[in-house]
């Protein structure tokens, strides 16, 4: 069979800001998307026929944090509703999908995340092997850290390079109502500072932050009803590399050109990509793994360097790439989500533009 | 148009206590029996579908990264699902999607728990020490069916000892209680009234695995295909004033759905057996009703007749069912599988006679996640 069946788009997309501290609970957050929605769409409550939202329960250190999350959704009368505990990236594959079976049409997709309350570093190191690498302590900052080496050993890339992309990204997000981190330095005066995991310097990392995202996702003639320019979801991977890093040439990322492949990126022309870099050199690294040219911009929003609400980041992604189609200023583009140590698992996600 | 999807193959670890396999091994042991039983390698699988309750039972964030080798998973996608205690139907739900989709055709689905290796009552306590645990949130629900329902106390220790007697055939099973009886569940001591010691569900050790494929593979498999007939889920928030906790709303939308999907219009009769979640001995009649099997008031009465042992007009829970195995991520899996299972003919000394339809159950949260799927032994049953 033919796949995919049924031809599927984004219509209408909303964010939080990227906060350092969202002063509420996460919640609030997605009932602020949702209404958005609801608002922009002109669509019901119960015109949302399927609800998949994707949050860590880690992040907040509260187990069953997600049962709270669906006090903003508003589920009553009750909805059909599923949960990811992954990026709202991926909860938009499952509604991808799931919207292939024929019998529904509307699918609301969530991130969200609030890593304020807590201390990513010391949680993160409890997404590795429990038995081998968990009991080192071996956390996202220090792998990223060891992937920058990797880079600069193999004649990849320099510390400049990775300056270079964090000067980019905040000058970038000055035009982004939505960043966290924004301003204009350049990459010498970025290479002053200090090292914090060495050889990465404060910039090359993300902030921690608080937000959510939303999107709605429509199948069909429908999607044409509810907006001029819908934004096509016309193909979507995700790919996983082995959990050790040891057994990974981390200057490469195979699981996103797998991904890639699978998306059809290369089919076509990309005017836009927006990529969850969330540490400077790996921008570097899928950058090589997308087949990316330098022509193509990437991260206009200032990606994840300026704002990192986790779980809602690589949905976030997609979002920034569905505005820039729905408002037409880009006709292709390239969506990337992540998840794990050093680019572990990757999404990847090709949006169009109509005719 | 959905193309239709069937369980080809099916895996289970037991459920004991197992101190000496890593989780690693929990999952791929599943896995392997699951691949194998379907024909099929690991190599052959398309897609992996991985579910758990709360990441914080074990203390293992977001475990499909550090589980995917063991799985056989690199270089594929692995889609990792969390839905509280409906997670195990919630996930098999999903690799039934992801096959119908037309995505893919061989997806492997896998649940566990590993509750030697954490707290679990914490967990389910808001990781509060000093909770009430799940027992305790669900027991003034009970003692409010029971008020409803006039349901004599007895019920609740039927329910206990049938279970563990279905568990004796049951290899895989946690409890194996050969000498329970009426009297030693009554006399066990009151956990949460009216809930005693032996109306509880264990804490578990164990991993589940089923292969999910498409009707062209299935056609091809070595083993009779459970078809995936029809499934659900319905959610509601899980408090506020007036909320009815006994005949819940999304319980009795999400069976509507259900029933609807597949053709069925009179659920006792054209449903031969069904594993639901019972985690506590009084939420069997509470399904009874809550998912419109029998009328209100009236699921007492079938499991107080004998209806609901092996054997009766409407057998529940034949492989014992969570009260005498909860690997609480794996559990929801395991009603789907023990649900597929029966409709393959392969569920051994606890086999229901010529079983051609069948419901697998979970529920979760505050009793307000629902999932919930339809098996057949005929790809278009027909009533």
């Amino acid at each position: 069979m033919a796949f995919p069946s049924r031809e599927v788009a984004i219509v209408a997309t909303s964010q939080t800001p990227s906060y350092r501290h969202f002063d509420g609970p996460e919640p609030v957050l997605i009932m602020r998307c949702v209404n958005d929605l609801l608002a922009t769409t002109g669509l019901e409550r119960d015109d949302l026929e399927f609800t998949i939202a994707g949050s860590c329960d880690y992040l907040s250190g509260l187990p069953f944090a997600f049962v709270q999350n669906i006090d903003g959704v508003g589920a009553w009368p009750p909805v059909y509703e599923t949960h990811v505990e992954m990026d709202g990236a991926w909860a938009l594959f499952e509604a991808w999908l799931r919207l292939q079976l024929g019998d529904i049409d509307v699918a609301l997709v969530i991130g969200s995340g609030k890593s304020s309350p807590g201390h990513p570093r010391e949680a993160f190191p409890l997404q590795t092997d429990p038995y081998v690498l968990a009991p080192l302590g071996l956390d996202p900052v220090s792998l990223a850290g060891i992937q920058a080496r990797c880079l600069i050993d193999a004649g990849k890339a320099t510390e400049r390079d990775f300056a270079a992309v964090a000067s980019r990204n905040r000058r970038d997000a000055m035009g982004n109502p939505n960043a966290q981190v924004t301003g204009d330095r350049s990459v010498d005066d970025l290479l002053k500072e200090a090292y914090v995991c060495e050889p990465l310097r404060r910039h090359d990392l993300p902030p921690i932050s608080d937000g959510a995202a939303a999107l709605v996702l429509v199948a069909g003639p429908r999607a044409r009803d509810l907006v001029e320019r819908p934004a096509w979801v016309t193909g979507m991977d995700h790919r996983i590399e082995s959990h050790h890093p040891g057994l990974r040439d981390l200057t490469t990322s195979p699981s996103t050109a797998l991904a890639a492949s699978g998306a059809g990126v290369g089919d076509g022309p990309v005017d836009v990509a927006e990529l969850t870099v969330t540490y400077s050199p790996e921008e570097i690294v899928l950058r090589e793994a997308l087949g990316l040219g330098d022509g193509v911009a990437v991260n206009p929003s200032g990606g994840p360097l300026a704002g990192h609400p986790v779980m809602a980041t690589g949905l976030i992604r997609v979002i920034e790439v569905a505005n820039r189609i729905m408002a037409g200023s880009a006709q292709r583009g390239v969506a990337h989500a992540s998840s794990g140590p050093a680019l572990q698992q990757n999404l990847v996600c090709v949006l169009q533009g109509g005719e | 148009m959905a193309r239709r999807s069937a369980v080809i193959g099916i895996g289970q670890t037991d459920y004991r206590k197992q101190l000496e396999v890593t989780l690693d091994g929990l999952v791929r042991w599943a896995a392997l029996e699951a691949v194998a039983d379907a024909g099929l390698t690991l190599a052959d699988i398309d897609a992996v579908v991985i579910g758990k309750a709360p990441d914080a039972l074990e203390g293992v964030m977001m475990p499909e990264l550090s589980l995917c080798d063991a799985l056989g998973a690199v270089g594929k996608p692995i889609h990792r699902v969390h839905t509280a205690g409906s997670v195990g139907a919630s996930t098999a739900i999903t690799g039934a999607t992801l096959v119908e989709s037309g995505r893919y055709e061989r997806v492997l689905v896998v649940c566990y728990e590993k509750q030697s290796e954490g707290n679990a009552t914490w967990a389910l306590s808001g990781g509060r020490s000093g909770g009430q645990g799940a027992g305790g949130t669900f027991a003034p629900w009970i003692r409010e069916y029971i008020r409803r329902s006039k349901a004599p106390e007895h019920i609740g220790w039927m329910v206990a000892v049938k279970d563990r007697r279905n568990a004796l055939k049951n290899p895989h099973a946690h409890l194996h209680l050969p000498d329970i009886t009426i009297d030693k569940v009554k006399e066990s001591p009151m956990l949460w009234d009216p809930l005693h010691f032996l109306e509880s569900c264990p804490s578990s050790d164990g991993a589940a695995a089923v292969v999910i494929a498409s009707e062209d593979v299935a056609r091809r498999a070595p083993h009779p295909p459970a078809w995936i007939i029809a499934h659900a889920k319905r959610t509601e928030f899980s408090s506020f004033p007036g909320r009815d906790t006994v005949r819940i709303q999304a319980g009795l939308d999400c069976a509507e759905a259900l029933y609807k999907k597949a053709g069925i219009t009179n659920p006792i009769e054209q449903i031969d057996c069904a594993e639901l979640y019972v985690p506590f001995s009084w939420y069997e009649p509470m399904w009874l009703e809550g998912h419109l099997i029998t009328p209100e008031g009236e699921g007492w009465k079938l499991t107080e007749a004998g209806e609901t042992e092996l054997g009766g007009r409407f057998p529940v829970n034949m492989s014992g069912g969570v009260l005498s195995s909860n690997a609480i991520g794996a559990s929801g899996l395991i009603r789907c599988l023990e649900a597929a299972s029966q409709v393959r003919g392969t569920a051994g000394d606890y086999q229901v006679d010529g079983a051609r339809v069948a419901l697998g159950h979970a529920y979760g949260g505050a009793a307000q996640y629902f999932a919930m799927w339809i098996v057949s032994s005929e790809i278009a049953p027909t009533f």
